[in-house]
């Protein structure tokens, strides 16, 4: 786990003022979507072993949710973008 | 006499004499003096019992690996176990007693111990209190536990304070040694932003204790001027007495350090220790190295001590070791040893040396006995002689004390704290860091550079490459010139061959030689398995100086090289860290912070029990004279909203405040409950379910202009919805027009209650709040009498009348004061949790304790809430999958007791009548129960299968816990007032 994150709004800050919830690659399904899709994003992850997208909430700063990568092995931060911007990308 | 102080030397203030005590002997030191100095000053060169077999022990080293040394410091509340006397600064009025003894250090019946140690060996509690299996909690364990330990906790409350705090920096230095201190100097006169860390009381290093010139000046004057200069630095902080002792993510360190361990009173504005978390662009690990014991018969007897250790007492502390003393080493550091001591007066015995082709000068006229080993020692409490093989000869030597020098270790433990393996050099004959990266570089001795110009060349060239790496430009500093450089190599001796009594490898656990070829024997020949099978390294010293000769043992007996057997996992702290410090500020009523709701003055006046609810504290109930239990304060509450009116504080309700053209959309996707068409005036119930479709959090939601609504959340949740509805806006939805923000804190809410409600509030309320005007759910901004605006909601959690009002929070004590002033005539009472939970079972109202995450919409009752026409909401697709539409799922029911006196109480199970427990025959489970006053009986909400369908039915509620067993009758959740006429009045 790191120890510094640095938050895109509020700077570098320290751990403790985020909560991490999970793979920010998932993608809410159409409502219509296939029982599979759905069991999928609700139910199954990934837990990968290194480079992981990772949703983190700048609870005690910002309040932004921000996606994070980060290397779940050697806990490098590579990248902390606001998932807002990320979610407008991802054209939903 | 052996040890003793110098007749002169030292860096100890002569003139400033300190009493101490240890184990209520009264002695003196000096300043300057650390414990253990002052201790061999005054000669007492028995400070402990070992773990295991209670051998007596000595002082070992003159730093923080000491693994005998440890002592109890202080008294009572603010004594500190397992302190190593080697690093503890003495101080006036100093009060240490030794540990692991009984009676008395001198006489300690344990030992004992060591004349059974031939049963004693690696494993042998394992292998020996296995039967009967019952003994070993009530018998074994607590004979071991009281026989076998080191210092005692203190059970009282710490009085001391401890606090914690950042810093940052461009460079942290981590030793203030020769390295650290070149390293600093080069980093702060570029201008970095540099901490100098050094864990001892005195900055300096190996310096300190150095007889060697540079540049012409001794060594000390150099750590005296160099320090200066960091002093002048603005931009260089010097931390002494701070131990680095994690290397975590992002190259942020954890320290501590003493702020008042090494003063008898300490100052109560300033706390005793702080934990710090360093946050450095760069860190320079010089940590120095260790000597590395050698591993002889009768190695661990007081006035055994590492080579250096002795030198150190000698050059700094003004203290010899012994008048006589024997050296036993492998390398050149034992003679640098015996000539400085021999400079000091003290005479060197003999050196007997391992190795057969030593090129290293001996002083003058000293006995130098080559390719030869230690076998045994003589003496019990203190030395007397040392018994040397040579050639299959025997000889006896006598002398006071033995120096041992195995040849040196670098302190890389940061540097392999975070995964990283240390790296065998066959050159060095020792474990070099791996190469962890720019953000932590490893000089001086640290890196295997032994000389001291290696040192000073090392700090100072990778200081200079740090800062251009950072942008500044370091000024090229000329080589400094050491005189009287030895060589330091050795020849790695893992084992004196021949031993003649026990060889140890740990003191602190009393792990010797043959344990760990047993533990190889035994199939625990990783080095991971042989230290937790022997408990090598174990030990609050955490194997400082055991760790390397066991590896190098362990490859020895399997004839491969230590590089195949490697070290066993570096993990943080490299030196123990008191609990104080990790708690810091975070203890007692501080530990978490404490949420007082804005009526909570009113609460106190009205006689509130207050009960903690999270991190809120809530009234509980109202206890009025001669009520004597809770259900009597309860009780009556709750027949008092029923007949009259009460009122009740629930301002910890989480409110939100939601604006924007798309507010409602946002509602409408985030409730499974439509929102769209809430009327502006109206409030709402609504039900949030998780993405999978169980229910989340409830609450009301009221309309109070087109683009604005107000929520409320339940208490428990209301951090978390705040969280989801964030997650929604931005990550799910980011193009709707909304935003929203936390309300919680601003307003005092009540809820006011009971058929006389309207007659209490009309009073106080300028608007008209006839049933006409403000009918059920109504909701919306009223003016109180003397002006006050406040948000008004026809809601009632009770069944009863009902109004929830809102005011600004710092109006709120006011606001509840005139309320319950109008309500007197009327009969109003304060009411609290208890009755609040009362009254809503009463009326079948859920709240978490139903809604725990398993539970549909459907299963409380609310199926036809859920909009079958949205396009979509959170939890809509998942809320429609098989399973959670079964006709069996357990259906929320009310239940009472065909009995009216038998009991009911949340958790029990239900079973069909004559049915055995067991998971096959469970029907369902009671999730809230209360006695209701108003029927005069028990009552509960349960969910029970196929529950809807089954009123009428007798079941059984079985409650293991409490042992009891009650037949009840299913029947409607709504025991009171079913019509809603109450509600509606």
């Amino acid at each position: 786990m790191a120890s510094l994150i640095h938050c895109p709004h509020c700077g570098v800050r320290p751990k403790e003022e985020f909560s991490i919830r999970g793979d920010a690659s998932l993608v809410r399904p159409d409502p219509e979507a296939s029982d599979e899709a759905w069991h999928e994003y609700v139910h199954i992850r990934a837990n990968p072993r290194g480079r992981y997208l990772e949703h983190w909430q700048h609870v005690a700063g910002c309040r932004r949710w921000l996606v994070v990568e980060r290397d779940t092995f050697t806990h490098q931060v590579f990248s902390v973008t606001d998932g807002a911007a990320a979610a407008r990308g991802t054209s939903r | 006499m052996t040890a003793h102080r110098l007749a002169s030397g030292g860096l100890v203030d002569r003139g400033a004499s300190l009493d101490f005590k240890f184990d209520g002997r009264a002695m003196k030191g000096f300043a300057g003096d650390t414990l253990a100095s002052a201790l061999l000053a005054n000669d007492q060169l028995l400070v402990g019992r070992s773990f295991k077999y209670h051998r007596p022990r000595g002082i070992v080293t003159a730093g923080p690996s000491e693994p005998n040394a440890l002592v109890t410091i202080g008294r009572g509340a603010s004594s500190d176990p397992n302190t190593k006397a080697t690093v503890a600064e003495l101080y006036s009025g100093l009060d240490a007693r030794s540990q692991n003894r009984f009676p008395s250090l001198k006489y300690d019946i344990g030992a004992v111990n060591g004349l059974l140690s031939p049963f004693l060996g690696a494993g042998f509690y394992y292998k020996t209190f296995m039967w009967p299996a019952a003994f070993w909690e009530k018998v074994y364990e607590p004979i071991i536990r009281k026989a076998a330990g080191l210092g005692r906790a203190v059970l009282e409350r710490d009085s001391e304070s401890y606090e914690k705090c950042w810093a940052h920096c461009d460079l942290l230095v981590i030793g203030a040694g020769p390295t650290g201190l070149m390293a600093a100097l080069v980093a702060g006169r570029a201008g970095l932003r540099v901490i100098l860390a050094d864990e001892d009381f005195r900055p300096g290093g190996s310096l300190l204790a150095e007889t060697m010139s540079i540049n012409g000046v001794s060594a000390q004057a150099l750590t005296e001027t160099s320090l200066a200069e960091l002093r002048s630095l603005p931009n260089v902080t010097i931390m002494p007495r701070t131990t680095i002792f994690g290397w975590y993510d992002d190259n942020v360190f954890g320290a501590v350090e003493r702020v008042q361990k090494h003063v008898a009173m300490p100052q109560a504005k300033i706390p005793v220790e702080r934990l710090w978390r360093i946050a450095a662009k760069r860190a320079l690990l010089a940590s120095g190295a260790e000597e590395r014991p050698l591993v002889f018969g009768g190695n661990d007897k007081p006035g055994v001590m590492m080579a250096g250790a002795m030198r150190t007492y000698a050059n700094r502390f003004g203290v010899g070791a012994g008048k006589s003393v024997a050296i036993f080493t492998n390398g050149g550091a034992g003679y640098r040893a015996a000539a400085d001591l021999a400079a000091h007066g003290m005479e060197i015995a003999v050196i007997i040396d391992s190795r057969s082709d030593a090129a290293d000068v001996a002083p003058d006229g000293v006995r130098v006995i080559p390719s030869a080993s230690v076998i045994n020692t003589k003496g019990r409490q203190r030395i007397s002689g040392v018994v040397v093989e040579r050639s299959g000869f025997e000889e006896t030597i006598a002398c006071d004390a033995i120096g041992m020098s195995g040849g040196w270790n670098p302190i890389i433990h940061l540097a392999c704290q975070r995964g990283a393996k240390a790296v065998w050099s066959p050159e060095l004959q020792t474990f070099l860091a791996p190469d962890v990266g720019s953000g932590l570089i490893v000089a001086g001795a640290a890196a295997g550079h032994y000389t001291l110009a290696g040192c000073l060349k090392d700090g100072t060239d990778k200081a200079a490459a740090i800062a251009a790496d950072l942008g500044f430009s370091a000024v090229a500093e000329a080589q400094p010139v050491v005189d009287g450089e030895i060589a330091p190599s050795f020849t790695a001796l893992w084992y004196s061959p021949g031993a003649k009594a026990k060889a140890f490898v740990d003191f602190q656990n009393d792990v010797h030689v043959k344990d760990i070829g047993l533990a190889l024997r035994e199939g625990f020949g990783h080095v991971e398995h042989a230290k937790r099978y022997t408990t090598n390294g174990m030990a609050t010293d955490q194997g400082k100086l055991s760790g390397i000769n066991a590896t190098g043992l362990l490859a020895g007996m399997q004839g491969i090289s230590p590089a195949s057997v490697g070290t066993t996992t570096f993990r943080p702290f490299y030196t123990p860290v008191t609990f104080g410090a990790l708690a810091g500020t975070s203890r007692d009523e501080h530990a978490a912070p404490v949420r007082k709701s804005p009526l909570y003055g009113w609460a106190q006046k009205n006689g509130a029990v207050f009960v903690d609810s999270g991190l809120w504290y809530r009234p509980a109930w109202f206890a009025r004279d001669g009520e004597k239990t809770w259900r009597e304060s309860t009780d009556r509450e709750v027949l008092s909203v029923r007949q009259n009116v009460g009122l009740c504080d629930v301002s910890t309700l989480g409110k939100i405040e939601i604006f924007g053209p798309d507010a409602a959309e946002f509602l409408n996707r985030l409730y499974c409950n439509p929102f769209l068409k809430l009327p502006v005036g109206k409030a709402r119930y609504g039900l949030m379910l998780r993405e999978d479709g169980m229910v989340y959090d409830d609450g009301t939601t009221s309309r109070l202009s087109p683009e604005h609504f107000f929520m409320t959340t339940t208490t428990a949740l209301a951090g978390g919805v705040m969280s989801h509805m964030e997650y929604c806006a931005q990550v799910h939805w980011p193009d709707l027009k909304v935003r929203f923000c936390s309300s919680t804190d601003q307003w005092a809410q009540m809820a006011i209650a009971g058929p006389k409600a309207r007659l209490v509030m009309q009073a106080l309320v300028e608007d008209d709040i006839s049933d006409a005007a403000f009918p059920l759910l109504a909701a919306g901004v009223v003016t109180l009498k003397g002006g006050l605006n406040a948000r008004l909601f026809r809601i009632s959690f009770s069944g009863e009348l009902a109004y929830e009002l809102a005011v600004p929070a710092g109006a709120g004590e006011a606001v509840a004061d005139a309320i319950m002033q109008e309500g007197r005539a009327h009969g109003i009472c304060a009411y609290g949790l208890e009755a609040l939970n009362v009254l809503r079972i009463e009326k079948g109202h859920v709240t978490h304790a139903e809604f725990d995450g398993r539970v549909t919409p459907d299963d409380a009752g609310f199926g036809r809430m859920v909009s079958a026409l949205k396009p979509d909401f959170i939890g809509k697709r998942l809320s429609t999958r098989f399973g959670l539409t079964a006709a069996d799922r357990m259906q929320m029911v009310g239940l009472k007791p065909v009995e009216p006196d038998k009991h009911i109480r949340a958790g029990a199970h239900l079973l069909r009548e004559g049915a055995k427990p067991s998971t096959l025959n469970d029907q369902g489970y009671v999730s809230s129960a209360c006695f209701s006053p108003t029927l005069g009986h028990d009552i509960a909400l349960a969910f029970l299968k196929s529950g809807r369908e089954r009123y009428g039915e007798r079941i059984v509620v079985w409650d293991k816990l409490a042992g009891a067993e009650a037949v009840a009758e299913v029947c409607t959740p709504v025991f009171v007032d079913p019509g809603n006429a109450k509600l509606n009045a």
